[in-house]
């Protein structure tokens, strides 16, 4: 029985394989291959040197590969080649492949440099989130107001992922990528997070912004972002540094409204007699 | 030195012990140099368990074989018995084997100092594995063991400690045997540049274990006193700093790396050259692109820790000196292609090791590059796609290696010949599948997979699943390459020449097949070396 059972879950795994494989080649899946472009300029430069590099790399592979394939097919013994056992040493060729090297090395690294200057750039933000990281889920506090989200996986998820629970992930909306409070900023202005952790190291990641910093007890790091104007949605993201063993169960969802909507919320959510911030109610 | 050989001669009476005393009292360089590599096999198996475990659970989204923390045991104990216990083992098991062969001399340097390293090793895997099995479980907190999460494990948390303690005097008490060989029993006439590359490219490995196991030691010994002895080190609440343990972790952490894969290098530059049936191209190059290569091991560890909020001084100077490796990798790579360049080329099995290990080392050292550049590295940091450039540099990599070192001396070993058609199904089932399981995780990592996870969203259930499948068919093909070297030893051809390999040179060729007992006991003639040192 148990292996009927072992077979049938193959079965199914392969079948259900080579039907979503066109998928992953087909329109929508290039996303399933490549990092995302993302809603920041940061996220977009960073893509932009992710796509550079890679060329560079694939540029070099052609080259290599090409001159080695060469060698394995027509430098073969069974095809009657005769050692060349003089060619041990070439001055000019280890020259220059000593600087070409270091030439595309710099040509890589000036646009690297530049990009790592420009997106660690905190000052003159419009919003400060504090960001704190705790056994699993994220606090942001909204400084300079009483509001204050605490935002854990969405019980739909956290339903799903228990052992024994018998729930198709794929019927949860957002498995394991979706919670029950999520953190609302405005599109268009610069957002600057305060980021640290109460218990062991978490890191902050959304992909889609472009922006992974670790959570650290003791620390206060920063990061920031500028969601394009146009671009309001719903980021998701992960801890990404191992936490324990809800270390795959404390994900990150932004939702970016419009700077009005987000005054709106502010409004809606702070509470000025209340002495401790309080969770806002939200849809998951 | 010559005293020394004569010494040596004098000694030798050929009985060597018998039964269990032969084992256990072993001072002779090839006996513990088998026992060396089948402890690194066993342990290879045992975290090859591991790995299917965790590829198991990865099958699909929502499956849920193990518990998390459990699952967090799993990839903890594979790393650290990856490489703690298959491939640093691996490597001084060839040392051991091959380092007198090849330098002339009669055995290791300090024959009893060799049993002690060696046999400290089953008591730390033994304490490392019965970790398992204690209340609460394995640790579970990365083979990085990153405070403070560290700090929340129970009794396997000395008792791992304790185990990296007892290997770390191993490594280095064997890194010392070697460098007490190399430069004391070389034959007369065997000058440092006239080493072959396994012998240098490992004497490198040994400063590199000397001068940072004390660094790994230190640092998990300052979690112990933080856990038990109310010391603050690492404890941000008692006015620590657990970067600070980055930092320590990560110094020790990327010249380990080198350790790894130096000895790669070296029998990489001993493979090519022999199936090419050409002198290695480049041969002081590739010294010296090994020694800045060791160098600049030790000024790059903050690559591992782009997103821990350094100053972006110090993320710059971390990354240009992380790019500067590729100078001298580069170096070697070209070496070893122009090696090959017209030359008579054969594909044995070590051969096809080697050149697979050409193609998809460089693809890890590739993705390497990318990693370096910090502002992508804020993207790829923690995801599937560090997984996957470490895996191509460590399996396609450090692995082939050795399986291409085995194959390349087997011969020399066991005097007999191993079954060539096997050997070659071994390399390409290993070959593709090593691709199948470790290629589509660059995809999940980009796709934006953080590593170290026991479930995930189900867009990344396809990559997951072809990867699981690539994992099972590599992890059962390798019970070929145990079956291979046992029947070669029982039942394989025996080799009449000194040399099964018509394109091999270097001195362990000159002596007879097997090996004698006892190595070099009267030193090489200057006909040999010359002969040996053609490159
Ligand atoms: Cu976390």
């Amino acid at each position: 029985m148990k292996r009927a059972r072992l077979g049938r879950l193959l079965g199914s795994s392969v079948l259900g394989l080579a039907g979503r494989l066109p998928l992953a080649w087909g329109a929508s899946g290039w996303d399933e291959l490549n990092m995302p472009r993302g809603v920041t300029s940061a996220s977009k430069s960073i893509y932009a040197l992710h796509m550079m590099a890679l060329w560079v790399c694939v540029g070099i592979a052609v080259v290599v590969f090409g001159v080695m394939i060469w060698s394995l097919i027509f430098h073969r013994k069974s095809r009657g080649a005769v050692p060349d056992v003089t060619l041990t040493h070439s001055t000019k060729v280890e020259v220059v492949w000593t600087t070409v090297p270091v030439l595309i090395l710099v040509g890589m690294a000036i646009p690297a440099a530049r990009l790592l200057v420009k997106i660690n750039n905190n000052t003159d933000p419009q919003v400060n989130i504090r960001v704190t990281g705790f056994q699993w889920g994220w606090r942001y506090q909204y400084l300079g107001t009483t509001v204050s989200v605490i935002s854990k996986i969405s019980a739909s998820s956290n339903a799903a992922s228990q052992l024994h629970s018998g729930i198709r992930p794929t019927s949860v909306p957002h498995y394991l990528l979706s919670v029950d409070h999520q953190v609302v900023v405005p599109v268009g202005e610069k957002v600057r997070l305060l980021i640290t952790s109460i218990d062991v190291i978490h890191s902050w990641w959304v992909p889609d912004l472009g922006v992974k910093r670790d959570a650290i007890p003791g620390y206060i790091n920063e990061a920031s972002f500028t969601i394009a104007a146009d671009r309001p949605g719903t980021y998701r993201g992960q801890c990404t540094e191992l936490c324990g063993r809800g270390h795959a169960y404390m994900p990150i969802v932004v939702r970016a409204v419009t700077p009005a909507a987000y005054q709106a919320w502010l409004k809606k959510h702070s509470s000025p007699r209340a002495r401790r911030p309080r969770t806002p109610r939200q849809r998951p | 030195m010559a005293e020394l050989h004569q010494t040596a001669a004098h000694a030798e009476h050929d009985h060597k012990p018998h039964g269990w005393r032969r084992w256990v009292f072993a001072t002779n360089h090839k006996d513990i140099g088998t026992m060396y590599l089948i402890a690194a096999a066993t342990m290879f198996l045992i975290g090859g368990l591991a790995a299917m475990a965790i590829r198991a659970q990865l099958f699909k989204s929502g499956m849920k074989l193990f518990d998390p923390t459990m699952f967090n045991s799993l990839t903890t104990m594979h790393g650290l018995i990856m490489i703690f216990g298959a491939i640093m083992p691996a490597w001084v098991g060839l040392a051991n084997w091959m380092i007198p062969l090849q330098i002339g001399a009669p055995d290791m340097a300090l024959p009893r100092l060799n049993n002690l390293s060696f046999w400290i090793l089953p008591f730390a895997f033994t304490l490392m594995l019965a970790s398992f099995f204690v209340p609460g479980g394995a640790v579970a907190g990365g083979w990085t063991m990153y405070p403070p999460l560290m700090q929340q494990f129970g009794a396997a948390f000395p008792m791992l400690i304790f185990a990296i303690h007892l290997m770390g005097i191993s490594s280095i008490l064997g890194a010392i045997n070697v460098i007490v060989t190399i430069m004391n029993l070389r034959a007369p006439g065997m000058t440092l540049l006239r080493m072959p590359l396994f012998v240098w490219t490992w004497l490198i490995t040994a400063y590199l274990l000397i001068a940072v196991m004390p660094v790994l030691a230190g640092a998990v010994t300052m979690q112990l006193t933080d856990h038990f002895f109310g010391t603050s080190f690492f404890n941000a609440a008692g006015g620590g700093d657990p970067v600070l343990f980055l930092h320590v972790f990560w110094f020790f952490g990327h010249p380990e790396v080198y350790i790894l894969i130096l000895p790669a290098f070296g029998i990489i530059s001993e493979i090519i050259p022999t199936f090419s049936r050409k002198p290695l191209f480049g041969y002081e190059a590739m010294v010296y692109a090994t020694a800045s290569i060791a160098f600049l091991s030790f000024i790059v560890w903050g690559h591992h820790m782009f997103t821990v909020g350094m100053p972006v001084a110090a993320q710059l100077f971390f990354m240009l000196s992380t790019m500067l490796i590729a100078v001298p990798t580069g170096v070697k790579v070209f070496n070893w292609v122009a090696t090959m360049w017209r030359g008579s080329l054969s594909f044995e099995p070590p051969m096809l090791f080697a050149v697979a290990f050409l193609f998809l080392f460089s693809i890890g050292g590739f993705s390497g590059l990318m990693l370096a550049l910090v502002p992508s590295d804020y993207q790829y940091h923690g995801t599937y796609f560090v997984v996957a450039h470490f895996h191509y540099v460590l399996v396609p990599g450090a692995v082939f290696a050795i399986f291409g070192g085995v194959y390349y001396w087997l011969p020399k070993w066991s005097g007999r010949m191993y079954d060539m058609r096997l050997a070659k199904w071994h390399f390409w089932l290993s070959v593709i599948f090593v691709n199948v399981l470790f290629f589509p995780q660059h995809f999940l990592g980009l796709a934006g997979m953080p590593r170290r996870i026991p479930d995930y969203a189900p867009q990344f259930t396809d990559w997951n699943m072809v990867s699981s499948i690539g994992g099972f068919i590599f992890g059962a093909s390798q019970v070929l390459f145990p079956y291979i070297v046992i029947k070669c030893i029982r039942s394989g051809k025996p080799i009449e020449a000194n040399s099964p390999w018509d394109g091999a040179h270097g001195l362990e060729w000159e002596l007879p097949c097997p090996a004698p007992y006892h190595s070099w006991q009267t030193p090489p003639t200057e006909a040999m070396l010359a002969h040996g040192a053609e490159h």
